[in-house]
C-alpha cells in the first residue's frame, strides 16, 4: 500500500472526544431567540387563514408574508417554499415560525396558533400519483428482439422502504442579520448550497451572506440540501430582528418525522435468459419523491444508471420516474438512488441463478462486466474491474461455499442459518456532466510567512476525515510535518466553492485538486513570504461526455467496487435474526489513510444492515410518519452485531490523488441483497423481494417450512 | 416549586435552585453551559448525554436533577485530566474510533463505567456495555476495539 495511506491520528479527534468542539446546540442560548415551526397537520390542505395569539413582548410570528426575497428555497428545481402560504403539501410542511426568547413559551405560542384549514385530497401512495415530478427513459442494444429469441422470461417487482439518516446531532442552525451582512452557522455538508439558498429567500448578494459549518455530527446526505430550507427559514427570521441570533435547533422528534431521507422504491425487472445468459433487462424505477422534488432528479439519476448493476447485459430499456405524493420530501441519503436498484438487480439475479439450477455467485460471476466493457449508458469501464478477486476474498474471509452447501440441506434445530452475497459498484464522484457544468470546483492554498499552509475548500468534515486526509495530501507533497497543514471548518467569507460535501467526490475530486496546488505551490514557494495559489476542476480527457437527455456517455469517471456476504441465524421459535458474520471487501483506490478509510467502510456496511434487518419507517393512513424516536426507530447498536471483517482491494485511479477513488457511500449500497440472499437460505424460501425483513415475517416462513417438514 | 440543592459537578461544588423536576441534562447544558454533554434526542435512547453519578453511568435526560442532591456528577470535562481519560484517549487515537464524534463523550464514559467495574472486558462485555451508547458512523468495531485495547494499555489504572 502507498505511504501515504498510513494513519495518522486524526486532525479533529483531541477536540471531539474532550468535549471542547462545539456542535450547533452547544452554542449559548443567552440573548439568542429560540425558533420553531407551526406545521401542517394536513397532508394536502388549503391555508384559509392564519390566527395568531397575542404576542407577548419580544415574541414574533415569521411567514411568507415576512420573506424578503423570494419564498423558494433554492435546491434543484426551485419548488419548495421558505413558508408555505397557499396550500401545504405534506404532514409537517412549515407554514410560519414563532420566534422569541424562552423556549417553553415560543413552544405554547406555536400551539396558540389555529391555521383554518380545507382539507384536500392527499395522495400517498406513488401507484396513485398524479404528478410524475421527472421521467427519464434509456436504451441500450436491441430489447425487443432479445426478449422475442429468449429461453425463459423474468419478471419480479422489488420493494425498498424510507431509511432514516440517524445521524446523531440533530439538524440546527443560527442566524444573525447585523449591520447589513447575514451570517448563518450550523450543521451542514455543504456551505455553497446554503449560501445560495439564502440568497434567493432574503433578497440579499454573495457578499452579504456569510455560512460557516460548525463541527458537524453525522450527515450522510441528510444534511446536504435539508440545512438550506432551515437555514433560509432562520435567516429569513433573523433580516426581520436585526442583531438577534435566530436559533432553529430540531429536537430528535422532529428531525425524524420532518426532514429528508432515502427515497422509498418500487422496481419492476423483466428479464430475457438465451442460453444460461442474461441476455436483456426491462427495467422501470419508481422513486417516492414525496411532496417537493428536492434532490430526486439527481438521486433518480444515479439510480437508474446502477439498474443493470456490475454485469454486462448487451440489452437494456430502463425508464426512471421520481413521483410526487403528499408525504415528507424524501432526499439523499448514501448511496443516493443506488441501493434500492442494486437491491433489486441483485436479488433478481439469485432468482434466476436458482431457477437455473445454479450457485448464485457463479452465474454472477459469469455475467460480470471487465474493462474496456460499456457501461448501462455507453460509457466505457476505463479502469480494471477488480470484482473476481474480491469476490475470492471475500469467500475464503467467510467459509462461505462449505457453509453456503451445509445450509442449503433441510435444517432442523432451534437456529437456522443461511450465507448469502452480493457484489455493487459506486459510481465515483458526481453524476453525468454535474461536475464540469456546474459544480466547477475552485480551490486554494494559502501559504503564509511562517511556513504554514492553509487549505481552503468548501467541503466539510461530517466524521469522514476529510481534515486529515486533505492535510496529509498537502503535506505529503511539500515534505511538510502534518502539523504545519491545517484545513478549517469551511466559512464562506475565506474559501473558495470546492463544491458540495456530496457523491463520495470530496475525497477524490478536491483532494486531487489540493495534491495539484500543492504542486504548483511547491514549484514557486518563497521562504517567508505569504503566498497563494489556486486550481480548478478540469474533466479529465478520456471522458466520454455525458449527454443528460439521452442518458449516452460516461456517468461517472470511474467506479469504487464492492462485495459482501452476509451470515444469519434465525431463531425459530421467535423468528428473530441475529447476524453472525459480516465479510466485505472494498475497492476505493487508494486509502489516503486506512484506517479512515476503514471505520468509513464498517460504519456503512452497519447502517447497511439496519437497513435490511431493522430499520422499519412508514407512513401511517394519515401521510404521518409513524417512526420519530430511536424507541421506534431502531438502529444497530454494538451488541446487535458481531465485529466486521472488512478488507480492501486497491485498484489505483490514475486521476484521484495517489490513485483515490470515491469512498463513502459505497459501503452501505449492496448490503441488503446480500442479506437477504441469507435469509432466503435459512428460511428455505425464495421471492423475499423487500426489506426490512421482520421477525413477524420470517416466523411465518419458519413455521410454514415447519409444515412443511411434518407433511 | 424551587428547590436548592448541592451537587459536586467535575469536583467543584455547585449550588443550584429551581425545579428539581427538570431533567438533569438541561440543568447540566441550560444553566451550568455544561455543553461537553451532548443531546441526542432527549429521551433516553441513544446515550449521548450519559454521565456518571458517583461513578455510575446514566443518560441525565433520564434523570430528574432534584435526583443528584449531595451527589457528584461526572462529565467528560472533569474525567479528561485523569489517566484512566488519557489511556482511553490514545486508544481511541490508534484505532481511529472518532469520526462524527458526537456520541464519544458519552461512549468515553461508558467505557469508564464499563472499565472500573470489570479491567480486562471482553469483546462481547464490552459490546453489551456501550449497547445503550448509540453510534451511527463507526459500525462499533473502532470503539470496541479501542476500549479493549484500553484495558491492556492501561494495565493497573482500573
Amino acid at each position: 500500500m502507498h505511504q501515504i495511506s498510513q494513519h495518522v491520528m486524526k486532525k479533529d479527534h483531541r477536540e471531539k472526544i474532550d468535549g471542547t468542539a462545539l456542535y450547533v446546540g452547544d452554542f449559548t442560548q443567552q440573548g439568542a431567540l429560540c425558533a420553531r415551526l407551526v406545521r401542517s397537520p394536513h397532508a394536502h390542505a388549503r391555508i384559509e387563514a392564519i390566527h395568531y395569539p397575542r404576542f407577548p413582548e419580544g415574541y414574533y410570528k415569521v411567514d411568507a408574508a415576512d420573506v424578503p426575497g423570494e419564498n423558494i428555497v433554492h435546491v434543484v428545481e426551485d419548488d419548495s417554499p421558505v413558508f408555505e402560504a397557499d396550500e401545504v403539501m405534506f404532514i409537517g410542511d412549515p407554514v410560519a415560525m414563532i420566534i422569541g426568547p424562552d423556549p417553553a413559551l415560543v413552544d405554547q405560542l406555536v400551539a396558540a396558533t389555529v391555521i383554518d384549514y380545507r382539507e384536500l385530497p392527499a395522495i400517498l401512495d406513488i401507484h396513485d400519483s398524479d404528478k410524475v415530478f421527472f421521467d427519464y427513459h434509456y436504451h441500450k442494444g436491441d430489447i425487443d428482439a432479445a426478449f422475442a429469441v429468449a429461453d425463459k422470461i423474468y419478471e419480479e417487482d422489488f420493494q425498498t422502504p424510507y431509511q432514516e439518516q440517524a445521524y446523531l446531532e440533530t439538524q440546527g442552525v443560527i442566524a444573525c442579520f447585523q449591520d447589513g451582512q447575514l451570517t448563518v452557522h450550523g450543521s451542514l455538508q455543504c456551505p455553497y448550497y446554503v449560501q445560495a439558498a439564502v440568497i434567493k429567500a432574503c433578497g440579499l448578494s454573495a457578499a452579504q451572506v456569510r455560512i460557516q459549518q460548525d463541527y458537524t455530527g453525522g450527515g450522510f446526505g441528510g444534511k446536504e440540501a435539508f440545512p438550506s430550507f432551515i437555514a433560509a427559514q432562520a435567516a429569513v427570521a433573523a433580516m426581520k430582528m436585526p442583531g438577534k441570533s435566530v436559533r432553529l435547533v430540531f429536537d430528535r422528534r422532529e428531525d425524524m418525522e420532518f426532514t429528508s431521507k432515502r427515497h422509498p422504491s418500487c422496481c419492476h425487472y423483466k428479464a430475457a435468459v438465451k442460453d444460461g445468459q442474461v441476455t436483456a433487462l426491462d427495467i422501470q424505477v419508481l422513486f417516492n419523491s414525496g411532496a417537493f422534488t428536492t434532490l430526486s432528479p439527481v438521486v433518480l439519476q444515479r439510480g437508474i444508471i446502477a439498474a443493470p448493476g456490475v454485469y454486462n447485459v448487451p440489452n437494456l430499456r430502463v425508464n426512471g420516474q421520481a413521483l410526487r405524493t403528499h408525504t415528507v420530501p424524501t432526499g439523499a441519503y448514501r448511496g443516493f438512488g443506488a441501493p434500492q436498484t442494486f437491491f433489486a438487480i441483485e436479488r433478481l439475479l439469485d432468482h434466476i441463478a436458482a431457477d437455473l439450477g445454479q450457485e448464485p455467485i457463479d452465474f454472477k460471476l459469469a455475467h460480470l462486466v471487465k474493462q474496456g466493457d460499456a457501461t448501462s449508458t455507453s460509457g466505457l469501464y476505463h479502469f480494471p474491474v477488480p470484482l473476481p478477486q474480491m469476490v475470492a476474498k471475500v469467500m475464503a474471509a467467510s467459509d462461505f461455499r462449505s457453509k453456503r452447501t451445509a445450509w442449503a440441506q433441510p435444517q432442523s434445530g432451534r437456529v437456522r442459518k443461511g450465507i448469502g452475497i452480493a457484489l455493487w459498484f459506486h459510481g465515483a464522484g458526481f453524476t453525468g456532466a454535474g461536475e464540469r457544468d456546474h459544480i466547477k470546483a475552485v480551490v486554494r492554498l494559502r501559504k503564509l510567512a511562517d511556513g504554514s499552509v492553509e487549505v481552503l475548500g468548501s467541503n466539510t468534515d461530517i466524521g469522514q476525515g476529510i481534515k486529515t486526509t486533505f492535510a496529509k495530501i498537502v503535506a505529503n507533497e511539500l515534505d511538510l510535518p502534518l502539523e504545519l497543514v491545517n484545513y478549517h471548518n469551511p466559512d464562506t467569507a475565506l474559501v473558495p466553492d470546492s463544491g458540495p460535501t456530496v457523491a463520495s467526490r470530496s475525497l477524490m475530486t478536491v483532494g486531487e485538486l489540493f495534491r495539484r496546488a500543492a504542486v504548483q505551490l511547491k514549484e514557486q514557494w518563497q521562504d517567508g513570504v505569504e503566498q497563494v495559489v489556486e486550481e480548478h476542476y478540469h474533466e479529465p480527457d478520456f471522458m466520454l461526455p455525458f449527454d443528460l437527455p439521452t442518458f449516452h456517455g460516461d456517468s461517472y469517471p470511474t467506479f469504487a467496487w464492492g462485495v459482501a456476504a452476509v451470515e444469519l441465524g434465525f431463531d425459530s421459535l421467535t423468528g428473530q435474526n441475529d447476524i453472525l458474520g459480516c465479510w466485505a471487501c472494498f475497492d476505493v483506490g487508494t486509502p489516503i489513510d486506512e484506517q479512515i478509510v476503514i471505520g468509513q467502510m464498517e460504519g456503512g456496511v452497519l447502517q447497511g444492515l439496519g437497513y435490511s434487518a431493522m430499520e422499519q419507517m412508514a407512513y401511517d393512513s394519515t401521510g404521518r410518519i409513524r417512526n420519530h424516536s430511536y424507541s421506534d426507530y431502531i438502529i444497530p447498536c454494538a451488541a446487535d452485531v458481531p465485529k466486521l471483517d472488512v478488507q480492501l482491494h486497491v485498484e489505483e485511479f490514475p486521476f484521484g490523488p495517489y490513485g483515490a477513488k470515491g469512498a463513502g457511500e459505497l459501503p452501505l449500497v449492496g448490503i441488503a441483497p446480500a442479506f437477504i440472499a441469507a435469509a432466503e437460505q435459512a428460511l428455505a424460501t425464495r421471492g423475499l423481494n423487500h426489506i426490512p425483513l421482520t421477525a413477524e415475517e420470517s416466523l411465518a416462513y419458519l413455521s410454514a417450512g415447519q409444515k412443511e417438514l411434518a407433511k | 416549586m424551587k428547590t436548592q440543592l448541592t451537587l459536586k459537578l467535575n469536583g467543584k461544588t455547585v449550588n443550584w435552585e429551581g425545579d428539581s423536576s427538570r431533567k438533569l441534562l438541561d440543568v447540566l447544558r441550560d444553566d451550568l453551559g455544561q455543553v461537553d454533554v451532548k443531546c441526542g434526542c432527549r429521551e433516553g435512547e441513544c446515550g449521548a448525554c450519559s454521565v456518571l453519578i458517583d461513578g455510575l453511568l446514566v443518560n441525565s435526560c433520564m434523570f430528574a436533577v432534584g435526583a443528584v442532591d449531595g451527589r457528584e456528577v461526572t462529565t467528560i470535562e472533569g474525567y479528561r485530566d485523569t489517566d484512566r481519560f488519557r489511556a482511553l484517549d490514545k486508544a481511541f487515537a490508534d484505532v481511529s474510533a472518532v469520526q462524527c464524534g458526537y456520541c464519544i463523550p458519552g461512549m468515553v464514559l461508558a467505557a469508564e463505567a464499563l472499565l472500573a467495574a470489570n479491567p480486562r472486558p471482553t469483546d462481547a462485555e464490552v459490546r453489551a456495555a456501550i449497547s445503550g451508547n448509540l453510534c451511527r458512523c463507526t459500525g462499533y468495531n473502532a470503539i470496541v476495539e479501542a476500549i479493549v485495547e484500553a484495558s491492556e494499555e492501561g494495565e493497573g489504572l482500573w
